[in-house]
């Protein structure tokens, strides 16, 4: 009886002790954290999807904190996260233009001509470096699936042999961007309407040996726009969203009806 | 037998084309001279269009030490330079020339004959100007090959006679009908090194080739015939020296490293050319084979003449071909279009049906191994493979994969047709691509 009370008075002593120590060290070697970074990891997503440029939710958080990074940072979040972020920095938030991504090709399997039959690796980056792919454009959408397999968030599909962005789902990462070797990913403002869906630069004499569904450059949807907001730069119209009404005359007009209502 | 750790054994249907004489190619109408047919700069083309050009003549140049100059392969007038397609997938300027079909040399035949008058420094700089390049495939220039940084001192040098890829028959032929060129171009390059210490490397399926170049070698001091033993990738430099020397290329370096100088037939050929007859680098031969071809052949070509003329040549093509190579079939490209015109490296075009073709669509590794099992350079290419698989390109890089010779051996052998090769290569130029974009 007195052995086992002996006993256990030993290790709840022992305890007592290393307990006293380890909180006077923990009081003299305190690592001094921003208490607000944990604030900001809170209010962030959680999606730990890399879309503003940080290996995470929590690296972004401490670069806020620090001041590296502002508060409208998380792509994904978007205004509310900003807002949030913002009360908790203590500074007004700056305008936050919620964003989604569109896949500029239209070249789907019957539009664009092959020149070879890829039987490889099923990766956009391994096709992309035989000779750029199996489509004689140089341009347009492989349609092998690097993009789906980046996106976090599955809004991205390939539908019949291009791809296609779930503008409900997509929270403008940026991961398809960094992962398409064709660059065909573009962030455009969240509620436009109109989108250009072709990114090659032949000239429209040209087109015809490559895609059915390419822009020709021939210049009608300039014409077509009022309010200046597209341009036929480099063989290719590009809408000025700033400028841009939505009144949809180019996606009318359009002769390939490559610019879309998406 | 002479051999080294690993390999396959595909079968090498060299029986097609193994008792083709090489015959000469008459040149086409037009010609199509890329400026890049090696590794490193490429050339500025030195004609302007409507010139007259001479065979031999130099039409295109670089101030790069790492390039080499470009010949017209016939007389004739310079019709354009444009850009065109390569067979490696690349885009080149290239000069047309429309053939006169005169074939008026440029320079005077056989001058240079004594090599023994040059100095070593001499000899390499008429290599470079001859247009040289390592002619197995890869396009290395061989003047750079022959100037080891200092302090390396060579002592062998290794003539590749191995062509141990697959349907491949040039090497063979050359070493039947051309062996004094090629002991020839030997004798020079062991005369430049100063050494007294050659061999000759043949796998023994080429049981004629070995002794007809054993005979022809018997009174030549210093220079070895050695039988290897026939297995894929018995011609990769870095197996060819383990399994000849014993020495083994350190990671990342050079035959130089360990005293060894490695050549390719055609190329040492290319070098007595040079010699004997003053002429560059304009023909190389090519063997047409493969299932898809009425009738093969081993043909010496001009540099420049399209893939359909010497497909035509030929007899044209036999049922329904899906695919052109260039190269063999273990390493070789792929075709697309077939305009595509004879460069230095081309070693051979090979046309397959669909019955050579017939490979099961699946991908799936179950870690059986024999990719690694396989591996000449002991690599782990499942391993590499997975990594790359989920983007992780540290490790890939950890694993070694810029060791990676792409012999195919990890494809060929993987009952689930998983391509390890794909995934490692794809892994080694995102590598390679990362470090260019740091730098």
């Amino acid at each position: 009886m007195t052995q086992s009370l002996i006993l256990a008075l030993a290790v709840s002593g022992t305890g007592l002790a290393f307990g006293i120590i380890l909180a006077i060290a923990a009081k003299i070697f305190a690592v001094e954290q921003d208490e607000r970074i944990d604030q900001v990891i809170e209010a962030l997503p959680g999606a730990n999807c890399g879309g503003c440029g940080y290996s995470g939710c929590a690296a972004l958080a401490e670069a806020i904190v620090k001041g590296e990074a502002s508060v409208n940072s998380c792509p994904v979040g978007g205004v509310e996260v900003a807002n949030k972020i913002a009360q908790i920095m203590g500074v007004k938030s700056e305008d936050v233009i919620r964003k989604r991504s569109i896949c500029r090709c239209a070249g789907v399997k019957d539009a664009a001509f092959d020149k070879y039959e890829y039987t490889g690796l099923q990766d956009c980056v391994a096709a992309s470096r035989l000779s750029g792919g199996q489509k004689v454009c140089q341009w347009g959408c492989l349609g092998l699936g690097t993009c789906v397999r980046a996106c976090m968030f599955g809004a991205i599909q390939i539908v019949d042999g291009v791809a296609v962005v779930d503008k409900d789902k997509c929270t403008a990462c940026g991961l398809c961007v960094k992962a398409c070797p064709k660059s065909l990913f573009a962030l455009i403002p969240y509620d436009a309407e109109e989108c250009v869906l072709c990114k090659n630069q032949n000239k429209g004499a040209e087109m015809r040996n490559i895609c059915t569904a390419g822009c020709i450059a021939c210049k009608i949807c300039e014409k077509a726009c009022d309010y200046d907001a597209i341009h036929v730069v480099d063989n290719i119209a590009k809408i000025d969203y700033s400028k841009c009404v939505k009144c949809g005359e180019c996606v009318k007009k359009c002769p390939k009806k490559i610019i879309r209502l998406i | 037998m002479l051999s080294f750790r690993g390999g396959v054994h595909p079968h090498d249907h060299k029986e097609i084309t193994k008792d083709k004489k090489i015959t000469e190619l008459s040149p086409p109408d037009t010609l199509y001279i890329p400026m890049q047919m090696h590794i490193g700069a490429p050339c500025v083309p030195k004609v302007e269009v409507g010139e007259r050009v001479l065979m031999g003549q130099i039409i295109g140049d670089s101030d790069a030490y790492v390039s080499v100059p470009v010949h017209a392969s016939v007389s004739g007038t310079v019709k354009e330079i444009k850009k065109i397609l390569l067979p490696n997938g690349s885009m080149s300027d290239a000069v047309v020339i429309e053939n006169d079909f005169k074939d008026e040399p440029f320079d005077e035949h056989g001058k240079n004959k004594d090599y023994t008058k040059f100095s070593r420094q001499e000899i390499i700089k008429m290599v470079r100007e001859a247009g040289v390049v390592g002619m197995g495939g890869a396009g290395f220039p061989t003047h750079v090959k022959l100037s080891p940084p200092e302090g390396k001192v060579i002592d062998t040098v290794i003539v590749n006679g191995a062509e141990c890829e697959p349907y491949l028959t040039s090497d063979y032929r050359v070493m039947l009908e051309n062996p004094e060129e090629v002991i020839y171009g030997l004798k020079v390059l062991l005369y430049a090194f100063g050494i007294k210490n050659g061999y000759i490397g043949i796998e023994d399926n080429k049981k004629e080739a070995i002794k007809k170049m054993q005979e022809k070698t018997k009174n030549e001091e210093g220079i070895r015939v050695v039988a290897l033993k026939t297995k894929y990738p018995q011609g990769s430099e870095k197996q060819l020296i383990w399994s000849i020397t014993k020495r083994e290329v350190p990671r990342g370096g050079l035959p130089a490293d360990v005293g060894v100088i490695c050549v390719n037939i055609d190329t040492c050929c290319a070098i007595a050319k040079k010699f004997l007859y003053n002429r560059p680098l304009i023909r190389r031969i090519v063997t047409v084979s493969g299932s898809g071809i009425k009738e093969p052949q081993n043909f010496s070509v001009r540099i420049g003449t399209p893939f359909s003329y010497v497909i035509e040549a030929a007899g044209g093509m036999a049922g329904d071909v899906k695919k052109v190579i260039m190269g063999g079939p273990m390493m070789g490209i792929a075709q697309y279009d077939l305009n595509v015109p004879v460069v230095k490296g081309t070693s051979a075009i090979l046309l397959f049906t669909e019955k050579e073709l017939k490979q099961p669509n699946t991908d799936v590794c179950f870690r059986c191994g024999r990719c690694s099992y396989v591996c000449p350079i002991n690599l782990m290419p499942y391993y590499i493979a997975d990594a790359y698989r989920i983007g992780d390109i540290e490790r890939c890089e950890k694993l070694g994969a810029l060791d990676c010779i792409e012999c195919g051996c990890c494809s060929f052998t993987c009952p689930g047709n998983a391509k390890p090769l794909s995934r490692v290569r794809e892994a080694k130029r995102t590598i390679l691509e990362n470090r260019r974009q740091k730098a």
